[in-house]
């Protein structure tokens, strides 16, 4: 397939190359096809609308998957009813958009819904090799199956409905490599935290991010799907990894993925993706997994981040002036004093769920962590499970009534209380535990504060009733 | 959208790096269908008091900049979620052009197909440039995209690079998606070669 390709190339060079249908100009412009997209009910409205004041068609139906996850409720009872009347106008809207132009819909009812990042891999929707793009930044998670994808804003969306392209940049590569193993009870959210902390929150803008390494290939999917989704708080504009045997296994007996024959056709195409030997990137960064604690950040920004055994920094040691004040600023609406142990700080809630954090294994580790422990009594814990599949396979698996025997609400899958879209909102002062992707001031309320860190770490949180370290819970275990 | 040629007016700074699109458009402010009655939500909490009244510390609430076309920013401007209801409130606010050292991947699309100018140059130049315009006498520029210039108040120049394909879009304003429809022919055979390729896409 590219034995005329005598440049070694990146597995970034070969999803964009295999997806070019001409160069645009001699500054890395492209007309780039599309193969699929995932739209959701809060960024699409504009996007149809523009489509049919121009009288423009859909191109291709069939590749694009939408999924009511932004504004739904996800009160333990499911209900289609929209509180807010401007959510309930874009749930309507987008199911007479869906409908008009052709696009199956999973709507709120529907025994799929949930997440679209979390729906589309387990729906088999998203395939290696494949380059994909919606309207949602976090659509750099298909980088863990093998596939390039990345966000796009409404007007983006519309082209690409209109056209199955986009006009596109070639980005710069960067590589990053994670070697070693990870010491028990550190997750693959502490890497993509430890890597967002060490390149600062615009560390990859402009590049498109490889992961590799022992520690990556020792990681399930789903693991995998957590680094590459939250590359964006980095600033990358998409992430990608080689696929293996795990994807793979993890697609075989998706509905969607290729059945017989046709598998066997496609893997043999899967097996080409990878970087060649030698193959040139702009930047290579280098993670030592076993060095890597379990993260927490303590700033507005994913790159405020230090280890839970770490202190609150002090702004006046920042010889940046500009970083002094921002610092400062964070310290001031995150209402923490320099030198303050992480583990001390006392929380109000504790929020499982999100795109980054909210599968099946993530709930795993945090029911594993709660065993038989209850929730902090001024604590308010919840979790969203990332789609109803993974719902009921956590009710299936049990995990469920652990939550719910440890306090926690077991509420409906959603965006949920990562951007406090719907009515899953955060007061003022409030502080939360939260295995989400983004503590950006009143992210999830105005005037809230929002720890980040992973879904062990937040029922950790969530029993001690302020920022604690996993680790303890392992070694309280030991002792017991 | 509308054409981006010579624009004179005021530039308000607002350094701090990373201010991110929650910040920009919060929450509450995306719930519409269409584009219209953003810019009330343009740094509503900043702009805003919790009473509502108009903080009267943030720069965008004090003349001149309160009538500002353009805003110096820090790094990393835009960052965070895709949603373009960002730009159409920064445009609705009458914002023309940003300058900063570098912005958000998302954002600079999305700002490209609003006819928002974003200015690219090294954080000394936007150091430089945003001290100038803190003055209130000296808030005052003109940004010539044809010429690719920047005129500050004393005089001063800056020149500026921005690739053909991002300047004749602002400059022409034309819709991007007549001008990819007019390949429709071009994506079709790729479309057929691709999917022999990989049947299994199609």
């Amino acid at each position: 397939m590219f034995e005329d390709a005598k440049e070694p190339r990146t597995l970034y060079d070969k999803h964009i190359d295999s997806h070019t249908i001409r160069e645009l100009d001699e500054h890395g412009h492209v007309l780039l096809y599309i193969d699929r997209q995932v739209a959701n009910e809060y960024t699409s409205p504009q996007a149809f609308s523009g489509l049919r004041e121009a009288g423009r068609k859909v191109r291709r139906p069939s590749a694009t998957l939408g999924v009511v996850d932004h504004v739904n409720p996800t009160s333990p009872s499911r209900t289609a009813a929209v509180a807010d009347a401007g959510g309930a106008r874009q749930v309507s809207y987008f199911g007479q958009n869906c409908a008009e132009f052709g696009i199956e819909l999973f709507d709120i009812l529907d025994g799929r819904q949930g997440i679209e990042h979390v729906v589309a891999p387990e729906q088999g929707f998203i395939l290696p090799g494949m380059v994909i793009a919606a309207g949602d930044s976090h659509t750099t998670t298909y980088g863990a199956l093998g596939a390039f994808g990345f966000g796009i804003g409404t007007s983006e969306i519309e082209h690409l409905l209109a056209t199955q392209t986009l006009v596109y940049k070639k980005l710069k590569a960067m590589r990053v490599v994670v070697d070693g193993a990870l010491a028990p009870a550190v997750t693959s959210k502490d890497v993509i935290m430890a890597l967002i902390g060490r390149i600062g929150a615009s560390g990859a803008s402009g590049y498109a991010i490889e992961f590799c390494g022992s520690a990556i290939d020792a990681m399930s999917v789903e693991a995998r799907m957590t680094i590459c989704n939250m590359a964006v708080e980095a600033g990358a504009r998409g992430a990608f990894m080689a696929p293996d045997d795990k994807v793979y296994a993890y697609l075989a007996d998706k509905p969607r993925a290729p059945k017989g024959e046709m598998w066997t056709r496609a893997l043999a195409q899967w097996r080409e993706l990878y970087s060649d030997p030698g193959a040139h990137f702009d930047r290579v960064v280098t993670l030592d997994a076993a060095e890597l604690g379990p993260m927490v950040t303590w700033g507005t920004s994913p790159d405020q981040v230090v280890s839970i055994d770490g202190s609150v920094p002090d702004p006046q040691k920042e010889p940046d002036l500009l970083k002094r004040g921002d610092m400062q600023r964070a310290l001031r609406y995150m209402a923490l004093e320099p030198g303050t142990r992480l583990d001390t700080i006392p929380i109000t809630h504790a929020f499982i769920g999100s795109c980054t954090n909210s599968r099946i294994e993530d709930l795993r580790s945090a029911a594993r962590v709660l065993r038989g422990r209850a929730v902090a009594g001024h604590v308010r814990a919840m979790i969203v499970p990332g789609s109803t599949l993974v719902k009921r396979q956590a009710e299936e698996e049990g995990l469920a009534q652990q939550f719910i025997d440890a306090g926690f609400e077991w509420r409906q899958s959603g965006c949920s209380m990562c951007l406090a879209m719907n009515d899953d909102v955060l007061a003022p002062g409030d502080r939360c535990a939260s295995s989400t992707n983004r503590n950006f001031e009143g992210r999830q309320g105005a005037g809230a504060r929002t720890h980040l860190m992973s879904p062990a770490m937040v029922a950790a949180a969530a029993i001690a009733g302020r920022l604690a370290d996993v680790r303890e819970e392992d070694r309280a275990d030991l002792e017991d | 959208m509308e054409p981006f040629t010579n624009v004179r007016g005021v530039a308000a700074p607002m350094l701090s790096a990373n201010i991110d699109t929650d910040v920009i458009m919060p929450k509450q402010f995306l719930k519409g269908i269409d584009r219209s009655g953003l810019d009330s939500g343009v740094f509503h909490d900043l702009r805003f008091l919790p009473d509502g009244r108009k903080n009267p510390d943030f720069v965008l609430n004090r003349a001149p900049w309160c009538d500002a076309k353009f805003l110096v920013v820090g790094p990393n401007f835009g960052c965070g979620s895709s949603r373009e209801h960002a730009v159409w409130g920064l445009r609705q606010l009458g914002i023309r052009a940003l300058i900063g050292s570098s912005f958000a991947g998302i954002f600079f699309d999305n700002c490209k197909r609003n006819g928002v100018l974003l200015i690219e140059l090294t954080q000394e130049q936007v150091g430089d440039v945003g001290k100038a315009v803190s003055e209130e006498s000296t808030a005052l520029i003109e940004i010539d995209l044809p010429a690719q210039k920047i005129s500050l108040a004393d005089g001063a120049t800056l020149g500026f690079a921005i690739d053909d394909l991002r300047k004749d879009a602002l400059v022409s304003g034309l819709d991007a998606i007549g001008g990819t429809l007019k390949l429709s022919d071009e994506i079709e055979q790729f479309e057929r070669r691709h999917f022999a390729a990989h049947p299994w896409l199609s």
